[in-house]
């Protein structure tokens, strides 16, 4: 495994990486109440060490908030002091209604956590059901599901693009990005009959068969693709306004990012060469050949370079699990949990109760306890599934990598500027729907 | 109808509190290495892990066991607790994982934090708080997090009912325009 180093240029912002090196700067979390915070009137001073701090308000409507966080800003001036970012406001108890539904519609409600790469929280959903059952889903399942999520982070990687370039003022970034990622959501609606909440990677294998020529739809995109990055490699990533706005904001160290629980490009930024496809490799990862791509500095930029340069890794990934594709089942011939192919449906009464019973009652899976993780594209995205041996899970906690990733946006906003608050938030790249489930 | 293969737990190998190196029941469960500290020892056996390469606490969580059907497996000497907190931490040097399961009762819901330790358990802490009402004593800011602050009850708890909640619908404003 080789592992790549982003070098860039940045010598102008080790005096400020030194400044920001106390580990862990505790003193950047705001700890005050959203009631205490609603108590105090505008413009009045917070009593603290500094006297002339004040609170500002940022979100929840915020177009930067990438959906609905809100922040509490304690302001010195135009410097943040410390912060709070407030959650919560698209909890629907996801976990709770887990608890209600088969291990088979399980897979709807999970998907719907983290909306820009659902089918990796498909596929930790289903490899912990499928650790807990037992089963091991036939090689062409596998690599069909490799090849999903290495697309969704394709998307999910140009989404990102999409949204830190509108939130820097690139505009014209946002169209681009959405553009590429419509094409790769358009191959997921061929595939899966949807562009997002796929359920298409279920326990036991995947939805459906990869549809007829879905080869050249993918080495289309992979055509498509390298161009496209090369322009936005123009557009910003050797632009000057563009370093300028990134290189050395939001700086975090790696011993803060290993102490809060930070995982994903925002670790790797930090130069932590730690990504679980590669050292604790789950599905066939162990079979294909990719590099680890690692930050030095713990800035906005590197974590903006890091996710482009994911997005090449993962088409060389994709371009090797499209000659591998082995043949066979897409999904695990074993009664208890795969309903009767369509055919025998018709011929055969007891494959008609059987298919009603699975879709009805759903299949029953040995009581015990599970943990599966995999690596989104935000860091790690476990799944802790409590079975009590019914068909439905006693207890299903998703651990999502943007919850705890937001924990770090306090220890990145201290000591910065507001004008820097939005290139922060955007460089974290939160999912709402996952961080409050 | 072929029975597919069922958890082995045959395979399940205990190691007493003595013989652990953090004084812990310990377990291995498909795979998997489960440490079962007590209430008393839950910030002593965190640091112990933290010294020994465990370096990052992923994630921690907890389940109601109120409603579980079936016998608790658990292994011998762990007294069984409505609440179990579950703490899960990797190794980046070994590449392992391995979870740490304390059984919390539901008269006294309160356990240490492991905040001084693993700063990340800060929103994970405040989540068990929020919707399982167990108190992390020490915590530094022990608020709800999802929830409204203004919140009774804590919703993933077993005998907090779904759909128990009354919604309120605005009176349809005047349709009268003439």
């Amino acid at each position: 495994m080789t592992i790549t180093n982003q070098s860039t240029d940045k010598d102008d912002t080790a005096g400020l990486v030194d400044q920001l090196d106390s580990v862990p700067r505790r003193g950047a979390v705001l700890r005050m109440s959203e009631v205490q915070a609603a108590e105090i009137e505008d413009s009045e001073p917070l009593a603290s060490e500094n006297d002339q701090t004040m609170l500002v308000n940022m979100g929840p409507a915020h177009p930067s908030t990438h959906g609905v966080l809100r922040l509490m800003l304690e302001m010195d001036g135009e410097a943040v002091v410390r912060s709070k970012p407030i959650i919560g406001y698209l909890h629907t108890g996801m976990e709770k209604t887990a608890e209600d539904l088969t291990y088979l519609q399980g897979a709807t409600n999970v998907t719907r956590m983290d909306y820009a790469s659902p089918l990796f929280t498909e596929l930790a959903f289903s490899l912990a059901v499928e650790k807990l059952i037992g089963i091991e889903v036939p090689p062409r399942a596998v690599w069909i599901r490799m090849l999903m999520t290495e697309m969704n982070r394709i998307s999910s990687h140009l989404l990102f693009m999409a949204t830190n370039g509108m939130d820097l003022g690139a505009v014209s970034m946002m169209i681009y990005g959405w553009r590429e990622r419509e094409q790769v959501l358009r191959f997921f609606q061929k595939v899966t009959g949807l562009r997002m909440n796929h359920n298409y990677i279920r326990p036991g294998g995947v939805a459906a068969d990869l549809p007829p020529g879905w080869e050249e739809d993918v080495m289309q995109l992979l055509e498509m693709l390298p161009p496209r990055l090369a322009e936005y490699d123009i557009l910003m990533t050797g632009q000057p306004i563009w370093r300028e706005r990134l290189q050395g904001v939001g700086n975090l160290t790696q011993e803060e990012a290993l102490a809060l629980s930070v995982t994903g490009p925002i670790l790797r930024s930090t130069g932590v060469a730690w990504d679980l496809r590669a050292d604790q490799p789950y599905l066939a990862y162990d079979e294909v050949d990719f590099d680890v791509v690692v930050g030095s500095f713990g800035d906005a930029f590197d974590r903006y370079a890091i996710r482009l340069n994911e997005i090449r890794e993962s088409m060389n990934l994709v371009r090797q699990i499209v000659e591998k594709m082995p043949s066979g089942d897409y999904r695990v011939q074993d009664t208890k949990v795969t309903p009767p192919p369509r055919g025998r449906i018709d011929e055969s009464m007891e494959a008609l109760i059987h298919h009603f019973k699975i879709f009805t009652e759903g299949f029953k899976v040995p009581e015990g306890e599970a943990y599966a993780a995999v690596e989104s594209p935000r860091g790690e995205l476990g799944c802790y599934i409590v079975s009590d041996g019914s068909a439905k899970p006693y207890r299903m906690h998703i651990r999502g990598p943007s919850f705890y990733n937001l924990q770090c946006m306090s220890h990145m906003l201290a000591n910065s500027q507001l004008a820097d608050a939005v290139a922060i938030i955007s460089s974290v790249d939160p999912i709402l729907g996952e961080v409050d489930r | 109808m072929s029975e597919s293969t069922e958890l082995d737990q045959s395979e399940i190998s205990v190691i007493s509190a003595d013989d652990s190196p953090y004084g812990a029941i310990e377990r291995t469960q498909n795979g998997d290495r489960v440490i079962y500290p007590t209430v008393d020892s839950w910030v002593e056996v965190g640091s112990k892990l933290l010294a020994d390469g465990w370096n990052m606490c992923i994630d921690i969580t907890a389940v109601d066991y109120k409603a579980y059907g079936p016998a608790r497996n658990l292994p011998e000497g762990v007294a069984e607790e409505r609440f179990e907190v579950v703490a899960t931490l990797r190794s980046h040097e070994r590449r392992e994982l391995i979870q740490a399961r304390v059984q919390v009762s539901v008269d006294n819901p309160v356990l240490p934090t492991l905040y001084n330790i693993f700063p990340g358990v800060d929103y994970a802490e405040r989540e068990i708080y929020d919707l399982f009402g167990i108190e992390f004593a020490g915590h530094p800011d022990l608020s709800r997090i999802l929830m409204p602050e203004t919140w009774q009850g804590h919703p993933l708890r077993k005998d907090y009912a779904i759909g128990g909640i009354p919604v309120q619908f605005k009176a349809p404003t005047s349709t009268d325009t003439k």
